[in-house]
Parts: C-alpha cells; sequence; structure tokens
C-alpha cells in the first residue's frame, strides 16, 4: 500500500510546478491558465489522498465541486483572453503593461 | 485500505427558511436575466428596476429574518439565536444578517449611481446588474458559510462575476488587461486558500468549521507542521482577496483599469464579505491557532499601512489613489482582527461597514465628475470643483475626512475604536505605526481638499466661456447627500451601529 506522504509530495511538487510557471512564464497568456488548472488538479490530488486515508466522503465531494469551478473558471479566463488578444492583437504577458504608475 | 459501503440514508428535507433570501435573489437574478432577453435597448431601465425591486425584497427578506418585523425593538432579545440548516453547512447568525444587509444596501446605492454612467458609456446592458445580483448572491453565500465548501463556491460565484463586470468593457484594452491580471491573480488565491483547506481537511478530519474548532480546541495546535502550513497557505489566499501588501499588486491596475462603476462596486460590497470570510476561517476555525495568525496578520496590517499610505503620495490618478488607500485600510481592518478579543473584532466590523459607506460615496463623485469621452480620473480633474458644484465638493471634502479620520466624521471613531482594540491586547508598536501612518496619509487626502477649494478650476466650456457644469439625476444627487451626511452622523452618534456590531459578534462567535 502506498504511504499517504507520497501522495502528498506528488501533489505539492505538482502545486510548486504551477506556482513556478505562472511566475517565471513571461511569453504566453495561456500557459497561465494552464499553470491554474495545474494547481486547482494538485489540490484535487491532495484532497482525495486525505479523503481516502481518512475515510471520509466529504473530500471528495469537494473535488467535484472544485472541478465543476475550474471548468467554469477556465471558460471565463478565455473568454477574458479573446477580448484582450481583441483588443492587443497579442497574447504576450510581457506586452501587458499599459496600465501602471 | 476502506470500502465505501453504501449506506441507506433517510433523507431528510432541510430548513429552507435560513436561507429563503438567497434562494428569493437567485430566483430573482433568473428572472432579471430571462425579462432582459425581451426587451429592446430603449427599454433597458425595466431591466434596472427589476435588478433594484429584486435587491429590495432580498433585504426585507433578510430584515424579516431578524424575527418579528417591527426589527428596532426586537433587534436586541429575539434574534439572538443562531439558526442552522442544510447538513449545518449554512448558518445564519446575527453577524450574518447584518453584513448581508449592509452588503444589499451598498449594491443598491452603487447601482443607483452607476446607472448614468453606463448608459452615456453604452454599457447600459442587462448583464451588468445580473452579473451584480450574482456577485452579491455569492456574498450572500460567503457571509453565512458554516464549511469550507460552501465558502470556497461563495467566493468563487463572487470572484467569477467580478473578472466579468472589470472586462465589461469589450472594446477597451485597459479594462481587458485589468481583467486579465485580476483574472490570473485571483484564480492564484483560490488555488492558494485551496490548498490551505486541504491540509487543513487532512489534519482535523473535517471540512466543518464548528468541527475544525473542537477539534483544535482539544490538541496541541501550535506544534502541528501540516496545521500551520494549511493556515500560511489560507492566510496568502485571504491576503490576495482582501488586497494587503505583499498581495496588493493587483488592487491598483484592476482599480484603474476596470469601468469606474464597476470599481466602485469591487472597493465596496465585496470587502465585506472577505472580513466575514476572515472572521469564519481564522476566529470560528482556526481561533485557537491565535497566536500563529497574530504575528502574520501584524506584519501584513504593518507592510499594508506603510506602502499604501506612501505610495499613495505619488498617484496623479484618483482611482490610483484610492486604491492605494484602500490597501492602507484593510491594514487597519486587520489590526481589528489580530487583536483575536471580541472588542476587535467588532471595531473591524464597525470599520469595514463603514468603510463600505465611505468608499462607495468617494467614487459616486469620481463618477459624478466624469462624462462620456472624459474619465475625470485625475487629480487635477478635482480642481476648483467647490466653485463648479459646492454641495458635491463639500460631499467630497466628508468622504476624504473620513478616509483621512478627522474627528467629526465616521473615519475617526472607527480608526480609533480599532487602535483601542491592539492597545488592549499590548501591541502598542502597531498602534503608533498605524498612527504615525495615519498621518502620512492625511497629505494626499488634504492634497485633494486643496486642489478642490483653493485652485482655480482649468476647465472651461469653449462655446459660452463658462465653467462646465456638473450634473445629475435627481436620484443621483439625493443618495449621494444621504451617502455624506450619513459619514457626518455616524461619526457624531457612532453608538448606535457600534453597540450592533459587538452584539452581532458577541452572540456570533
Amino acid at each position: 500500500m502506498i504511504p499517504l506522504s507520497h501522495f502528498l509530495i506528488v501533489s505539492a511538487l505538482l502545486f510548486s510546478i504551477s506556482v513556478a510557471g505562472i511566475f517565471l512564464n513571461r511569453k504566453n497568456m495561456i500557459i497561465l491558465l494552464m499553470c491554474i488548472e495545474l494547481m486547482l488538479l494538485a489540490v484535487n490530488l491532495n484532497f482525495i489522498a486525505f479523503s481516502h486515508y481518512l475515510g471520509d466522503v466529504a473530500g471528495q465531494v469537494f473535488v467535484f465541486f472544485i472541478l465543476t469551478v475550474a471548468a467554469a473558471e477556465a471558460a471565463i479566463g478565455l473568454a477574458i483572453l479573446v477580448t484582450v488578444f481583441r483588443n492587443r492583437r497579442t497574447i504576450n504577458v510581457e506586452e501587458l503593461d499599459e496600465i501602471k504608475g | 485500505m476502506q470500502n465505501f459501503t453504501l449506506i441507506p440514508m433517510q433523507f431528510a428535507v432541510p430548513d429552507f427558511l435560513p436561507a429563503l433570501p438567497e434562494i428569493y435573489l437567485l430566483a430573482g437574478t433568473c428572472l432579471v436575466l430571462l425579462v432582459d432577453l425581451f426587451l429592446k435597448d430603449s427599454q433597458r431601465f425595466i431591466s434596472y428596476l427589476l435588478a433594484q425591486v429584486v435587491l429590495i425584497i432580498t433585504a426585507l427578506l433578510v430584515l424579516a429574518s431578524f424575527t418579528g418585523f417591527p426589527f428596532f425593538e426586537s433587534l436586541q432579545l429575539s434574534s439572538a439565536e443562531k439558526v442552522t440548516t442544510f447538513s449545518e453547512m449554512f448558518v445564519l447568525d446575527p453577524m450574518a444578517r447584518i453584513l448581508k444587509l449592509t452588503i444589499i444596501i451598498i449594491t443598491i446605492g452603487v447601482f443607483v449611481y452607476s446607472r448614468d454612467y453606463l448608459r452615456s458609456r453604452d454599457m447600459y446592458k442587462g448583464e451588468y446588474f445580473t452579473l451584480g445580483l450574482f456577485a452579491v448572491l455569492g456574498m450572500m453565500i460567503m457571509v453565512s458559510a458554516q464549511t469550507m465548501l460552501l465558502i470556497y463556491l461563495g467566493l468563487e460565484l463572487l470572484s467569477l462575476s467580478m473578472y466579468a463586470m472589470v472586462a465589461f468593457r469589450r472594446d477597451d484594452g485597459r479594462a481587458s488587461e485589468a481583467a486579465m491580471k485580476y483574472f490570473v491573480l485571483g484564480a492564484i488565491a483560490s488555488g492558494m486558500l485551496l490548498y490551505g483547506m486541504s491540509m487543513i481537511y487532512g489534519v482535523s478530519g473535517s471540512l466543518h468549521l464548528e468541527h475544525i474548532g473542537r477539534f483544535m480546541a482539544s490538541n496541541q495546535v501550535m506544534d502541528n507542521i501540516g496545521l500551520l502550513l494549511g493556515l500560511s497557505f489560507i492566510i496568502v489566499g485571504l491576503g490576495f482577496k482582501l488586497g494587503v501588501v505583499p498581495f496588493h499588486m493587483w488592487v491598483p491596475d484592476v482599480y484603474d483599469g476596470a469601468p469606474t462603476s464597476v470599481t466602485m462596486f469591487l472597493g465596496a460590497a465585496p470587502k465585506i464579505a472577505a472580513f466575514a470570510m476572515i472572521i469564519r476561517l481564522l476566529v470560528e476555525g482556526l481561533g485557537d491557532l491565535v497566536q500563529g495568525w497574530q504575528q502574520i496578520l501584524a506584519i501584513l496590517a504593518a507592510l499594508s499601512l506603510l506602502a499604501g499610505n506612501i505610495i499613495a503620495i505619488a498617484q496623479t490618478n484618483i482611482k490610483r489613489m484610492l486604491a492605494y488607500s484602500t490597501i492602507s485600510h484593510m491594514g487597519f481592518v486587520l489590526m481589528g482582527i489580530l487583536a483575536g478579543t471580541q472588542t476587535g473584532y467588532s471595531a473591524s466590523m464597525f470599520y469595514i461597514i463603514t468603510y463600505a459607506i465611505i468608499a462607495t460615496g468617494g467614487f459616486a463623485v469620481v463618477i459624478l465628475l466624469s462624462r462620456k469621452g472624459h474619465e475625470a480620473d485625475q487629480l487635477s480633474d478635482l480642481k476648483g470643483l467647490s466653485s463648479r458644484s459646492p454641495w458635491s465638493a463639500f460631499m467630497m471634502m466628508l468622504f476624504l475626512f473620513s478616509m483621512a479620520g478627522v474627528p467629526p466624521t465616521v473615519g475617526f471613531y472607527a480608526k480609533l475604536s480599532v487602535i483601542q482594540a491592539v492597545v488592549n491586547v499590548n501591541i502598542i508598536w502597531l498602534a503608533v505605526f498605524s498612527v504615525v501612518m495615519s498621518v502620512i496619509g492625511a497629505y494626499y487626502y488634504l492634497r485633494a481638499i486643496k486642489l478642490m477649494y483653493f485652485d482655480k478650476p482649468d476647465e472651461f466650456d469653449a462655446v459660452n466661456n463658462s465653467l462646465i457644469n456638473v450634473k445629475s439625476q435627481w436620484d443621483f444627487s439625493l443618495l449621494l447627500s444621504i451617502n455624506g451626511l450619513s459619514v457626518i452622523a455616524l461619526g457624531i452618534f457612532p453608538g448606535a451601529l457600534m453597540s450592533l456590531c459587538v452584539w452581532a459578534i458577541s452572540s456570533s462567535i
């Protein structure tokens, strides 16, 4: 049987990869959206592992809600991305710098 | 390895009555959405009126839940009880009632203020009001949530509506950029919050805040690495949502890029919901970790006061200046919470409610000055306002004095009670620091007042060589006057609202 800590390490790694991806990526906004999805998936893994080892289904129910909300979030994110592209003709993160002060 | 066997369950119908305002609001929002489909552009005021009616009825339902309708008499006595429903996932306690009422009233005000602004800029669409109503629903769920699941769902309903509202002006590059920044940082915040929640769930074995609280009370918690890790992730998530330093980078850009009416909504009502979320998560759930979060929040509060007040001095844009001022005000709100006493929580509650009122008024004056093709979001647009429109200049002066914390206005009393709460628990350095920072902050509020009263207006109507008039509808002016005078009234008689906050906190937590 795989111990709980292995699951937690994998999800912590996934979470770190997604955070690093968000902060290091300077080129493409779609990669940002992918990193956000990855972050939520890492959380899901965490919840499922805990839920399984605690013998409590509440965590798995939470995962279903996170998956649903993540889908809605991706839809809104892509919609905003489309408006950004229409106005700017670019989805380069570095060129998103008109507002500052 | 466990097997989850199917247990034959008895399905009990939950008590829907405590959630009646939310259920009504959801139905009403769907009605607005449907009716709006069949309206021509010239009939858009029908969706506006319908949205206002839905909000007013929801507010009445919340009022009715104070048990016994002549509510001023029964307020103190009968509604002290706490009702939970939906398997104890949803709670209706005095704090929830008062915060929900405030959120709805602020939103009604925001809709009144934004109507003309939207109409003159081709944004007078039913979607604006529908998204606003959905955001209110999300905030009401957050305020009443008793499990981490419900907190998350309410928060996402609020955030998703707000992302769309910020991007509402589709052909404006700045608004889309602001929406993109808000979306990415908001999603990171949700992710952090969820990761923290999963750690807390793993350690305590429950999503329910009361069970978590019981677990904390019965175990040695301060040396549990999992809990502390979860706590720090949760604080990062809350910090992003509240917009405190060092998680504030989205605040100025979003305030600046969003249409002013959305900025007004964003800057007032969601702050109240974020306050409720902090009270539910940190105080009700993780209350026994108070030594853990007290120090973190003290550092966040001090940094917010420092960065908010000092960077605001360098701003030339009113919306950016108000954004940095929000950051420093959130520092004050955190001060009350980190005191960790009931006095502190009620002082914070008083602060956040009055701040929402003041911020709405401040942005309303910015909207008042703007007209089609001219956003009036530069500080120089305030020049000579007193000769163009003495009354609105006076109102703006009240709001600015209140933000700075000058005595007859409510801002003074709010700051005083928060500082008092911190002094009571012997965190003197933070109290002194916040007073020094308020003095620094007074500079940029007073500068705006000086521009209004002592500078010559530099905008002339080229045609008749006269000052450009400040025009507004009767309901806008009426609401602005009520808003401004309430700042004075609450400042002179803070007792009623303060005792309401004290009662709400003491009977809820």
